[in-house]
């Protein structure tokens, strides 16, 4: 599914990842912790493709194919899929319109007829019920005027839609209500399979309860310096990230 | 002074005005002539493009012209539940026309009570010496609609006035006179349209309004010519202690078309809001020059202009506001965002910003934006390729304004319209899909 080897990128001239490495088979949910500023989202961000995020150093393997040689739809229309740390607000376009685009636009790269909008609607309507979402924030703007807890359902909900094979989730349990970590887990464990793979960057051991992790790694300066079971996240949330400091470095 | 205008004057040899309009029009006539057609170096005129105007042979008064409404424009009305008045080049259409209300008049067919009424307000609105073609449409000034509601009252339907430019190289002068008497309401919708195929016509239009006290006024004024139309318009209102307007403007483009707005807060506790939206394409030309002039206190004015301007189009916006030293307390905003779609495309946005008084509050900004990238990445990595996501946010920038649209009619009409215009499909706005939206709600 993915194979990051000894990755280094950096934002702004600062070096960020520092020969991070991280396999990811079929099926397998990775769970990745580690302290503020350690890289997590930025190893999304260039796994995805953002601009501003320059690769210095190493390959990502992606299904076969060398991801860096892929824009950022290619990616997306390939099977990544990453839930915003932060989603961003589009006023005036329709959540709906541009659901109904990605669902579109992964369909025709997959030699797929675009739906009909009866039939996006259908499927949208589905979506939305299995996070909780009431319909009416279909009809918004994209994100507009969303609470944290709805911006993330909506993330989870656009997976739900796009059915990708690799889903990177960047704390998406953040500013979430119990409920609502109960809606969000209950949507990824559905959505588990043998051929779909998922990364959960998260600072709480409490989401791992829900989605349990075939692994858990700690990102820390760069690097995972840590891997383990689902035990190791009890053992982060006792001890932090200190008695690791060494490794880091 | 130019040949434009004298022969503007020697057109009216071919009208047959009504007498008891007389007196404003040869006052307006003098006027007209006195003063000296725009040039760059006339303040107010130095962007507007005038020289094609300026050469553009006023032949034939439209009149002369087809009278009725054909088949293609009758498809471009917006099926709203109104009181609906067609003037076809400058003539009224009654067979397209509704039956109207004792609120709603032609000029040529007011009472003697509504002659006075029209001679009270008209041309008074509007502050002459500084708008040369307001003073042409006093000159030219004919039959005209005006809309009266009367105290404590409110029109039960949208007043809808629709004025059509079908014929050559014709002229026609279009007048709305609205007064709101003391706590009334009312919708009015203005909508400008020409044939495809009009080609050196010239549309003068003067909308005055006067809100009484309380009175709440709904106003929107479409400008959705033709290509090669030539059209010069103005809405001038005052605002009388606690009224309320909340306008829209919107223009898409064509050789030329200028509109000025001049809003007086005349009474305290008066509020205004007005937005625009404008998208000039191929050699377009959109001027827009707006004029808040706070008189007095505790009034509030909130101004919102969008426009994207593409290939070899130009924009111009002027956004004024004023406030008198007495004008304390006020509340005043204004924003202009503009987007470029091409190198080619042109802007000039200038807001001026005089404020006499020192216990006010206003805010006053003009951009040239570009596309947020943080959406446009968002976008993408959902699987949009970059120009997809860029039509999606352009839409997205001037869709804002639109979603704001109280009278849901004109919504509908201008959304799927102007989507069509950024080539976007509107199949999820259809009927059947909101059914099946609406359907689930009241399931579940
Ligand atoms: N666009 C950017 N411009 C400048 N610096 C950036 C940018 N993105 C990330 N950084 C820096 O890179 C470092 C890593 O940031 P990153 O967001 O990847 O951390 P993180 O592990 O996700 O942290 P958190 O747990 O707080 O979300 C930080 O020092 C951050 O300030
Ligand atoms: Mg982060």
């Amino acid at each position: 599914m993915l194979r990051i080897t000894d990755l280094f990128a950096r934002v702004e001239e600062k070096e960020i990842l520092k020969g991070l490495n991280l396999t990811v088979k079929p099926g397998e949910v990775h769970a990745i912790m580690g302290p503020n500023g350690a890289g997590k989202s930025t190893l999304g961000n260039v796994l995805s493709g953002r601009e501003g995020y320059e690769v210095t150093g190493g390959s990502v393997d992606f299904n076969g194919k060398n991801l860096f040689d892929l824009e950022i739809e290619e990616r997306a229309r390939e099977g990544l899929f990453l839930a915003f740390q932060y989603p961003v607000e589009i006023p005036g376009v329709s959540n709906m319109e541009f659901l109904k685009a990605s669902v579109d636009a992964k369909r025709k790269h997959h030699g797929q007829a675009e739906l009909s909008a009866v039939e996006f609607m259908k499927m949208a309507r589905e979506a939305s019920k299995r996070v909780s979402l009431d319909q009416a924030f279909l009809k918004r703007g994209v994100n507009e005027g969303f609470s944290g807890g709805e911006k993330k359902r909506n993330e989870i909900m656009q997976m739900m839609l796009l059915e990708p094979s690799l889903c990177i989730l960047d704390e998406t349990d953040s500013g979430l209500d119990i409920d609502a970590l109960q809606v969000v887990a209950n949507g990824v464990n559905a959505m588990r399979s043998a051929e779909r793979s998922f990364i959960v960057v998260t600072h709480y051991q409490r989401l791992l309860d829900y989605i349990v992790p075939d692994y858990v790694h700690v990102l820390a300066n760069g690097r995972i310096v840590k891997t383990g079971g689902k035990e190791l996240a009890l053992e982060l949330e006792e001890k932090g990230y200190a008695w690791l400091e060494n490794e880091a470095v | 002074m130019s040949d434009f205008q004298h022969q503007a004057i020697r057109l009216t040899a071919q009208q047959q005005p009504l007498t008891w309009l007389e007196s404003l029009r040869n006052k307006a006539t003098d006027a007209w002539l006195a003063q000296p057609w725009p040039t760059r170096k006339t303040e107010h005129w130095k962007y507007t493009p005038m020289q094609g105007l300026q050469k553009t042979l006023l032949h034939v008064w439209g009149t002369a012209a087809n009278q009725i409404l054909d088949k293609a424009l009758q498809d471009e009305l917006i099926p709203v539940d109104a009181t609906r008045l067609v003037f076809v080049n400058g003539v009224f259409d009654a067979k397209h026309s509704s039956r109207l209300p004792e609120t709603v008049v032609r000029f040529s067919q007011a009472d003697a009570e509504q002659q006075a009424l029209i001679e009270k307000y008209l041309g008074n609105i509007v502050e002459g010496e500084h708008h040369l073609f307001a003073t042409l449409n006093n000159a030219w000034v004919d039959d005209g609609v005006l809309i009266h509601v009367p105290r404590s009252q409110r029109l039960d339907k949208p007043v809808y006035i629709v004025n059509v430019v079908t014929a050559v190289a014709a002229v026609s002068n279009q007048r709305v006179l609205i007064v709101l008497d003391e706590n009334s309401q009312a919708e009015i919708i203005e909508h400008y349209l020409s044939s495809a195929d009009v080609q050196n016509g010239f549309a003068n239009s003067l909308t005055e309004i006067h809100l009484g006290d309380n009175a709440n006024l709904q106003h929107y004024r479409l400008n959705m010519e033709e290509e090669h139309a030539q059209h010069i318009g103005a809405v001038h209102v005052d605002l009388q202690r606690n009224a309320r307007l909340r306008g829209f403007a919107l223009a898409l483009g064509s050789s030329l078309m200028r509109v000025d707005y001049q809003l007086n807060h005349r009474g305290q506790g008066a509020e205004l809001d007005l937005q625009g939206i404008y998208l000039p394409r191929n050699q377009q030309v959109v001027d827009y020059h707006t004029n808040i002039c706070h008189w007095v206190p505790h009034c509030t004015s909130n101004e919102v202009f969008r426009g994207i301007v593409s290939d070899s189009a130009q924009a111009i916006f002027n956004g004024r506001i004023y406030i008198h030293q007495d004008a304390q307390k006020t509340l005043a905003e204004l924003s202009n965002k503009n987007m470029l779609t091409s190198n080619k495309a042109e802007v000039n946005t200038k807001p001026e910003l005089e404020i006499y008084a020192d216990d006010v509050k206003c805010a006053h900004g003009a951009t040239i934006s570009q596309l947020n990238t943080g959406a446009r990445y968002y976008l993408q990595s959902r699987g949009l390729s970059r120009a997809e996501a860029d039509v999606m946010l352009s839409f997205g920038f001037i869709n804002e304004l639109l979603e704001q649209i109280a009278q849901p009619a004109v919504h509908d009409y201008l959304q799927p319209r102007l989507a069509k215009l950024f080539g976007r499909d509107n199949s999820l706005n259809e009927v059947n899909v909101l059914a099946e939206l609406a359907d689930d709600k009241t399931i579940g």
